[in-house]
């Protein structure tokens, strides 16, 4: 067979590699982001990524924006735990305006924010199965996320852009038929958890998928800036809520699990132990709400009439209430000039906020330090020479949520 | 024993004298600034030093003050010591019409990507980034969104009226 | 598994065991049934819309919400969705398309095959929502020909798959010669699309 006919493209006989585009459109639900991948045969060589699909300039609304009216902007970073963003970013408010939030008001931000966390672990964890290959186990869990939303939407109204909580604390107190609700999840859930991690834990298929996928030295990953599940998969015990607590978690009991070699495996299963972390953190901060009798059951907010809504029924009635509320409306608050920068543990990692304020009633800079965005960098490094099928399992149990990413 | 803003502030000034300024307790955070040529001495200074030991780089990012002439440009570090349990924070400041910074990626990888979110939204410029484009908005973009002269909204839509929102048109 | 407990305190008796889709207007008689071929192929096509889930942000989320179990996309004939435009009728957009995405719609868009329908779920692929920002697309329309639009922020599982519902309408009303007239041609190349 001659070639004198066949003229191939200059340098096509050298390259030995094929180029695979995989996104920003692919059915691994995690929303939009381009991976092109060199790849010589089934062997990954490189790794491009392109993001920035859904970039929607959130540090340039907030500028827009009253702080109170950025907690809707914080609900659609890590859109699976939205209560988680909105409770530190009204941490950061506090921190900024000196506000001091009473015990229960605490602990009631920890019940909602340990349920986002479950919310969003349940995701992951089942999108790993899904994308090995394993449809029943998200059907399965999403049953349990219609009891959280069903929970939230008891609290704020919402079930999934939550926009939970006001600076200070709640809008309004929790109902008797929340609680109830919680009790029903907390007694309901846990059966249903162990049903799942007995389908995927000792399952021959899914560690033959997940094990030695996707490694990361815990050196690297602290130089990549990884925090949260990815980096303690890794070997490494950084949790901010023991670092650096916020909102009474030195009140709470609970185990930081921590994995070896920061594969897939190890991500699962961390995830999953920080499930039944935070059951146990539910059942501990819902006793201590018990415990709060008379006059203090019914604190649900700081008292800072400066930043936190007077009621409609005094501000109808009393002098400073009226004022109060007109002052807040128009803006005319004094919000102390200043920076802060608070973190919280977020479903995905270390979630920063970063505001610099000038003494107006929107922020002069606000920036959102987010984990998704900081930890994707190493991918290139997590997949190099794995397989193709190797690259989807990485990429659904490092839990990236393009929003946060791209914010 | 836990590490104080007091002894950070102490090694800094015995290692770099009057270079390092603007020392601040910003809420409980330590905040200092460098002139943008130190920034790479001062980062690895902070990395090395074996009772700093502020080896994790938390956040990387800009700040645009346009009324401050000549240091219109900044770009904020925000370091975390593990081990010592400690956080600050550190500023270097650019004048726009030159705006560049040494790159941290040399030290940390974690800059890589956080240097170039700064470049697509401020146009600061990192000497020595192994790939400095835009990372977040569209290649072909040619402004720097995040710069206080630059509106928010996208001035060629068409269906959303801006005199409906208190802005433009011929009511002020 | 136990059942999960329902919240509803009213229990609505079942009217019927099983509900079918209603006959279109046609003559019976012994052994046919004659109607014309417009409504059965409507009827056909609407009880079977495969769909393209081209979710991006957290309308994502709530249609995943929506093919899980509690409400259940599939019971309307929405069981397989796929991911290759060649192989699905129905283009459901959820959530903010920035500009950079534009052009990947509009890709998959004209990588489907006629008969095709776009449903926008969500305030962000409807009109931008609350994006109204340099860098987010103000709405697919501006891209795309759109059927329906399900406004909400994320809009309910139950708003949801009143826009597919809404959809099946408007399959089941088609005419077969639509997709080759003058108006369908027109409005594809107000978009550019020939």
């Amino acid at each position: 067979m001659s070639e004198q006919h066949i003229k191939l493209p200059e340098g096509s006989i050298e390259k030995t590699t094929t180029t695979l585009n995989l996104g920003p459109t692919h059915p691994a639900t995690h929303g939009v982001m381009q991976n092109i991948l060199e790849l010589d045969g089934e062997r990954i060589v490189s790794a491009d990524q392109t993001i920035g699909y859904i970039h929607r300039a959130f540090e340039k609304l907030a500028e827009r924006r009253p702080l109170a009216q950025i907690t809707t902007l914080t609900d659609r970073l890590n859109y699976c735990s939205a209560p988680l963003n909105n409770m530190g970013w009204h941490m950061t408010c506090e921190k900024l305006l000196g506000v001091q939030t009473p015990k229960r008001v605490d602990y009631l931000r920890v019940i909602m924010m340990e349920l986002a966390r479950i919310s969003d672990h349940l995701i992951c964890n089942s999108i790993m199965g899904v994308d090995a290959g394993a449809y029943t186990g998200f059907l399965y869990v999403m049953q349990y996320r219609e009891l959280i939303y069903e929970i939230y939407e008891e609290v704020c109204g919402a079930r999934l852009t939550t926009n939970m909580g006001r600076i200070g604390g709640f809008e309004r107190n929790f109902t008797d038929k929340a609680f109830q609700k919680l009790e029903k999840f907390l007694e309901e859930y846990p059966p249903a958890l162990k049903e799942f991690e007995n389908m995927f834990q000792r399952n021959r298929i899914f560690m033959d998928r997940t094990m030695g996928v996707g490694g990361i030295a815990a050196e690297r990953a602290l130089n990549y800036g990884f925090t949260g599940p990815n980096l303690r998969a890794a070997g490494v015990d950084y949790d901010v809520r023991v670092q650096n607590p916020y909102s009474s978690y030195q009140d709470f009991d609970f185990i930081i699990p921590v994995g070896s070699t920061g594969d897939c495996y190890d991500r699962w299963l961390v995830r999953e132990q920080e499930m039944w972390q935070s059951l146990s953190i539910l059942r501990q901060a819902y006793q201590k709400i018990q415990s709060f009798k008379g006059a203090e059951a019914d604190v649900y907010h700081a008292d800072t009439p400066a930043y936190y809504l007077p009621e409609k029924k005094d501000v109808y009635t009393k002098m400073e209430a009226l004022i109060y509320h007109f002052k807040i409306i128009m803006g005319e608050t004094e919000i102390p000039v200043g920076e802060v920068y608070h973190s919280i543990e977020a479903g995905n990692g270390e979630l920063g906020f970063y505001l610099i304020s000038d003494g107006g009633r929107s922020p002069y800079r606000l920036h959102f330090r987010r984990p998704c965005f900081i930890y994707y960098q190493a991918y290139e490094e997590l997949v190099k020479d794995s397989m193709l099928s190797d690259a989807i399992m990485t990429m659904s149990s490092l839990n990236l949520i393009a929003g946060e990413m791209d914010a | 024993m836990a590490l104080t803003n007091d002894t950070i502030q102490q090694r800094l000034q015995e290692k770099f004298g009057e270079s390092v300024s603007a020392f601040r307790d910003s809420h409980g955070m330590l905040e200092f600034s460098a002139p943008r040529e130190l920034n790479l001495k001062v980062l690895n200074f902070l990395y090395d030093d074996a009772t700093l030991q502020f080896q994790f780089l938390t956040d990387l990012t800009g700040v645009h003050y346009p009324s401050n002439k000549g240091n219109e440009l900044a770009v904020v570090y925000h370091l975390h010591s593990l081990k010592q349990n400690s956080r600050l924070r550190f500023k270097v400041f650019a004048p726009i019409e030159n705006p560049e910074v040494y790159t941290a990626t040399g030290l940390f990888s974690a800059a890589n990507w956080m240097e170039r979110e700064t470049y697509d939204f401020f146009g600061i410029l990192f000497v020595g980034h192994p790939k400095l484009k835009r990372i977040l908005n569209v290649d072909e973009m040619d402004y720097f969104p995040l710069r206080k002269e630059f509106p928010l909204e996208d001035q060629t839509r068409i269906d959303k009226d801006d005199e409906m929102f208190g802005r433009g048109g011929t009511i002020k | 598994m136990s059942r999960p407990v329902s919240y509803n305190l009213i229990q609505k008796p079942l009217e019927k065991d099983i509900s079918v889709a209603s006959l279109p207007d046609g003559h019976q008689g012994e052994g046919f049934f004659a109607t014309s071929l417009d409504s059965v192929i409507g009827l056909a096509r609407k009880n079977s819309i495969w769909p393209l889930p081209f979710a991006t942000s957290c309308c994502g989320i709530e249609f995943m919400a929506t093919m899980g179990s509690h409400y259940d996309l599939a019971r309307f004939g929405s069981e397989r969705v796929g991911f290759s435009p060649r192989q699905c009728d129905l283009l459901m957009v959820m959530g903010t398309i920035a500009k950079k995405m534009g052009p990947v719609v509009r890709q998959v868009y004209l990588q489907m095959a006629e008969p095709r329908w776009v449903i926008a779920v969500g305030a962000c692929a409807s009109s931008g929502g609350i994006f109204d920002t340099y860098s987010v697309l103000q709405g697919i329309d501006q891209v795309v020909p759109v059927d329906v639009y399900v406004p909400g922020c994320p809009p309910r599982p139950e708003a949801i798959i009143d826009g597919v519902l809404r959809i099946q309408d408007l399959v089941g009303n088609e005419s077969l010669r639509r997709r080759n007239s003058e108006h369908y041609k027109a409005l594809l190349n107000s978009y550019g699309i020939q």
